[in-house]
């Protein structure tokens, strides 16, 4: 039984909701130069002040300057640009990529934004002040050269904190609801009082608690520009309806996010601006709203019970928030958007499951907030859910109603492996009940955690490419020297060099983050952030600087599928069976199964040849490159070769694969995946917390996959890597059941930074009433075999080949890749490619 | 190990997730051989007892394997997990799994003194005393009738329906198992109101009738027709409309008084 007796009866949707979705809808997204000159303005005037004082200057002269806007029929305000789905810029972290990609940002396949030619010469003129000033720049210089030449040949990928803000949190939104910026300011003036001027901390506590005074007071000011801004409007509009709204609106925004909120409205604006003004300051995208059916209860409830609030006006509000939260957004660079393809901030936010105490804590906004993703029905938020034994069934089944639309919507989160999984990397046990999901499939606890969840991408393939060639590739020492693959005389000399190469790349991996999170500490603390993360006031440190309560770096490793079935087919085929020698295979993962190559494999494996011819002495000019160019095509391309590629795959198809249900596979699985979430925990980040492994790729699979050579589990160079934890696509051939039950055999709880499974289905698998019983037992059945998460595509391929045809026809189709919701036709065309190849189960 | 464990009967598939026969997720058995020879078959593979081969996809695939109840519940057993969520279990198809007596009853009843849940999918074409033998350990029966006229039933499917029907009786007299009755609706053989009321008012007259099913005629096995080297009678006969399948529906639940449904 939970704390709370609900309401769980829908609430229809309001004009107003379609028209503002219209509205941000009808162009392509812009980039914008506001931000960029005023924060090169502001740091140009204070050059010689604390980095923290400056951070919280900027942020001030940002906030008093930028271009504010109300849209049309909005009854919850504040943008970030003028333009709707607009997007700042960030120079502090970098700006050099934006520049070079200047001509081709607006035509690009995933992810493009139009800019203007003044956009394009104001943020030039901007950049030029930030040569040599940046956190990617200053990283750049904490990295060792090894860990340079691993990034450069592809083993990981940290470029999204390398070259933008973290973000990965989720603040103390019940604080600002309670006391407002006002109660936060008192209480860093009643700190700053206590601390005596010649204490050895004074300068450090001082400058960042004069920094949260500076930020709250920009946020107050920043919120009554925006009364002013609907009092002025209310003037001039002629809708008598409408002027009430603005007047509304004005007074709002005198009162919040200034003071605590007195009514649920004004808790909705106060939420707002806070999530908003995150976004401003820092650049960092899943900052998620967390747990908003539990911190806005009290406020609904007391509306409620008094007369003032209706459930249909506090549904329209809760629906105008879902818009807004699809109002932000980020330019990434061009293989970054690949990566996170789909305009996605990745703000989740997460209903019901138990509190502090463990008691089941969903209420009437539960279910609303499942609602305002239907009513909606766009990428953003991230709506989460959190399944226990004790989740209402209600609960659960107006949950699978929202996925059976197809929007990919919610992701399912198992509390049973997840609250363990916190408790044994130190939370205590009311914090880990109380977690919410940080981006993608990321657990924390709300408030008190800098997780730096995201940290990088790490392919689990390429070690293995590693193995194959002694630690080289494309002719350079990458890894260590693991000996000759062809001499390695049994499975574990050979899954012992996989390991070593693993073993080191993870340790390049630690240091390539940590060299990153030093830099943001030095040249981009964030104090308004910090101000909402505890212990930051108490320690006088930023959130950058270890000021949290829990600090952890969680960089997420994928292809665990392919190695496993990699391995696997390599034990078997070649050391159990003796089918196939390690030269042969080798040969075959060299020519692609003699599927061809592209010019810079051909372009490598030619200069690696002269290079030899070289070392031996010989003389290499031009008619030798020409010669040997020949001899490598022609050697990768001959009929011979594609007949024994040809053979060797036909074998490896015949060797087991991992989401069949086949014990021995899966448990090799499960061991596979420790190669990279065990090695992980053993590191510390600077801010004094513990790496710990997530599985999950985001979309990064696809572009990765294109830089990852022939694996041995049959899977072609340049071909998408396994999605998270779910098998390769279109090896598991049994169906859902089978593949859930061997996703289930993996160690979801060592991964404590999170882990994905991805299921897509046809529709009619949740048609009626019967189809989302047996969804949601689908679900319960998964995670009783302690799986951690779980999401659904519920689209046909029909309608996916559709739309790549007729990309027009479906702008607002929403799928689920790999941990968020995108729009189907923003994505690029292999990311597309892959969605309709995964399996599709239950037809 | 039960002697019983070791009966050995001839499958041509296991298939697991099955969500549209009978309650909850179910593993679906699918016994080789058949009685029947009906036109419009989605599972051509399954009418033979002798095993046989068929092109998939350009490659030739084996049908049929025989197995021990021992080596079936092995698979069957994967996913209790979710059984045990859904209220689902082990379905037996085919083919006609009365064509194997011995090794359905077996198959039924190891699912049974474990706590699994069975139904059967079947057209009850086989002597009383079979079916009679394995009720004890079947919690839904899902009976196929497909015509009320015996000289159409025999011309479209191979054989008469008198005993089918009289089975049908005894079965929903003997209160022993959940009925329902499943109808293909096919077009040019069933598809008339008539046709469907004739089958509805018969469905009503029976006891304990859990729920009536209308299948609509699907074209999913025709590549296997020449997989098998066969031809494929129904040629170009299109599914029956949405609108239709509803015209259908109404007539059947006015006339039958009991429950009905589209699809399984």
């Amino acid at each position: 039984m939970g704390l709370y007796t609900y309401d769980s009866t829908d609430i229809p949707k309001t004009d107003r909701i379609p028209k503002l979705v219209e509205n941000l809808y009808a162009k392509m997204p812009e980039i914008e130069s506001a931000r960029a000159k005023l924060i090169t303005e502001s740091y140009k005037q204070t050059e010689n002040e604390p980095m923290i004082i400056r951070r919280a200057k900027a942020f001030q002269h940002i906030l008093e300057n930028i271009p504010i806007v109300i849209r049309d029929g909005e009854l919850i305000v504040g943008s970030t640009t003028i333009a709707p789905r607009g997007c700042q810029t960030y120079p502090e972290f970098s700006y050099e990529w934006l520049e070079a990609e200047f001509d081709t940002v607006e035509t690009r396949t995933a992810d493009p934004f139009y800019i203007s030619e003044q956009t394009k010469r104001d943020l030039k003129e901007a950049d030029a002040y930030w040569k040599g000033k940046t956190t990617s720049e200053l990283a750049t210089a904490y990295m060792e050269p090894e860990t340079l030449t691993a990034m450069e040949h592809n083993m990981f990928t940290p470029g999204n904190y390398f070259y933008n803000g973290v973000g990965h949190v989720t603040v103390k939104y019940w604080e600002v609801l309670d006391i407002g910026f006002a109660g936060i300011k008192a209480k860093a003036e009643e700190r700053l009082a206590k601390i005596g001027l010649a204490d050895g901390e004074y300068q450090k506590k001082s400058r960042f608690l004069q920094a949260v005074i500076i930020s709250c007071d920009a946020v107050v000011t920043y919120a009554r520009r925006y009364a002013a801004l609907a009092l002025e409007e209310s003037e001039k509009c002629a809708d008598s309806r409408r002027k009430m709204e603005l007047l509304q609106i004005a007074q709002n925004c005198v009162n919040v996010p200034e003071k605590g909120a007195a009514s649920f409205y004004e808790a909705c604006q106060s939420f707002w601006f806070v999530q908003q003004l995150l976004q401003i300051e820092s650049s960092g995208h899943s900052i998620s709203p967390g747990r908003f059916d539990q911190y806005m209860y009290p406020y609904y409830k007391k509306d409620l019970d008094n007369g003032k609030l209706t459930r249909e006006f506090a549904q329209e509000l809760m629906d105008c928030i879902w818009v807004k939260l699809n109002d932000l957004n980020k330019c990434r660079d061009a293989a970054s958007a690949e990566g996170f393809a789909g305009y996605s901030l990745f703000q989740n936010l997460i209903v019901g499951g138990q509190n502090s105490e463990g008691i089941d804590v969903t209420n009437d906004l539960s279910f609303m907030c499942i609602q305002s993703s239907m009513h909606v029905f766009l990428p953003q938020p991230s709506l989460s859910i959190r399944v226990w034994n004790g989740s209402p069934h209600e609960l659960l089944i107006k949950a699978a109603e929202l996925t059976r639309t197809g929007i990919g919507l919610p992701a399912y989160y198992n509390d049973e492996v997840i609250i363990p999984s916190l408790l044994s990397r130190g939370l205590t046990i009311e914090d880990a009940r109380d977690y919410n999901i940080i981006g993608c499939v990321e657990p924390q606890k709300a408030g008190k955690t800098e997780g730096w969840h995201d940290a990088a991408f790490f392919n689990m393939c390429r070690p293995l490419e590693l193995v194959f060639h002694n630690g080289r590739d494309k002719g350079v020492q990458v890894g260590p020297q693991t000996g000759e693959v062809e001499d390695m005389k049994t499975f574990e000399e050979f899954y012992r060099a996989y390991k070593i190469q693993m073993d080191y790349a993870i340790k390049l991996l630690v240091n390539a983050d940590n060299a990153i999170d030093m830099a943001h500490a030095e040249r981009c603390p964030l104090p308004f952030l910090s101000s909402m993360v505890d212990d930051c006031m108490k320690s006088g440190k930023t959130v950058q600087e270890g000021g949290a309560v829990y600090n952890f770096t969680g960089p997420q490793g994928f292809g665990v599928a392919n190695m496993a079935d990699s391995l696997y087919a390599v034990k078997t085929l070649v050391y159990d069976e003796k089918k196939l020698t390690m030269k042969e295979l080798k040969q075959a993962l060299v020519t692609n199964y003699g599927k061809g190559l592209n010019e810079e494999d051909i372009a490598a494996m030619t200069a690696e040849v002269a290079n030899d011819m070289k070392a031996e002495g010989k003389q290499v000019g031009a008619n030798e490159i020409t010669a040997i160019l020949k001899s490598v095509v022609a050697a990768v391309e001959s009929p011979e070769v594609k007949a024994e590629g040809d053979r060797v795959l036909a074998m490896i198809e015949n060797v087991p694969k991992f989401g069949n249900d086949i014990p021995e596979v899966d448990a090799f699985a499960r061991d596979v995946a420790y190669t990279y979430t065990k090695p992980l925990l053993q590191y510390h980040n600077p801010r004094g917390g513990q790496f710990q492994a997530g599985l999950y790729p985001v979309s990064a699979n696809v572009p990765l996959g294109a830089q990852t050579g022939a694996t041995p589990d049959g899977r072609l160079a340049y071909q998408p890597v396994a999605d998270g934890v779910s098998p390769s696509a279109g090896k598991d051939v049994h169906g859902p059941t089978a593949a859930a039950n061997s996703v289930s055999k993996l160690d979801h709880g060592i991964a404590s930074n999170g882990t994905l499974f991805n299921q897509k289905f046809h529709p009619s698998a949740l048609s009626g009433r019967r189809g989302l019983e047996n969804f949601v037992g689908l679900i319960q059945s998964y995670f009783d075999q302690k799986g951690s998460h779980m999401q659904f595509n519920v689209v046909s391929r029909e309608t996916l080949l559709d739309a790549q045809e007729h990309p027009e026809q479906y702008k607002h189709l929403v799928v689920r890749v790999a941990g968020y919701s995108a729009l189907f036709t923003s994505l690029s065309k292999s990311l597309q490619d892959d969605i309709i190849r995964r399996t599709e189960q239950g037809f | 190990m039960e002697e019983y464990l070791k009966t050995k009967g001839r499958i041509f598939d296991i298939q697991r997730y099955s969500i549209h026969d009978g309650n909850g997720i179910r593993t679906i058995v699918f016994l080789k051989g058949c009685v029947l020879r009906c036109r419009w078959c989605c599972n051509p593979e399954s009418q033979e007892y002798r095993i046989q081969t068929m092109m998939v996809q350009g490659k030739t695939k084996t049908i049929g394997e025989d197995v021990t109840v021992e080596e079936v519940m092995a698979t069957v057993q994967k996913d209790r997990p979710y059984y045990r969520r859904t209220g689902g279990g082990l379905t037996l198809s085919g083919g006609e799994s009365l064509c194997q007596p011995e090794f359905a009853t077996a198959l039924l009843r190891a699912a049974q003194e474990r706590g699994i849940s069975t139904a059967m999918e079947s057209m009850g074409c086989a002597k009383w005393e079979v079916i009679e033998g394995l009720l004890p350990y079947l919690d839904q029966y899902l009976l196929d009738i497909k015509h009320m006229n015996p000289a159409k039933h025999k011309e479209y499917t191979g054989k008469s329906n008198e005993l089918m029907l009289e089975n049908a009786k005894k079965i929903a007299a003997s209160g022993m198992t959940e009925l329902s009755i499943r109808v293909p609706v096919i077009p040019g053989f069933n598809d008339t109101p008539e046709e469907i009321r004739a089958i509805a008012e018969y469905t009503g007259r029976l006891e304990h009738i859990k729920r009536m099913h209308l299948l609509p005629y699907h074209r999913l096995g025709q590549d296997k027709y020449a997989g098998l080297g066969r031809e494929y009678l129904m040629g170009d006969v299109e599914p029956p409309t949405n609108e239709k399948m509803e015209q259908l529906l109404q007539i059947a639940e006015q006339t039958s008084g009991v429950e009905c449904q589209i699809g399984g």
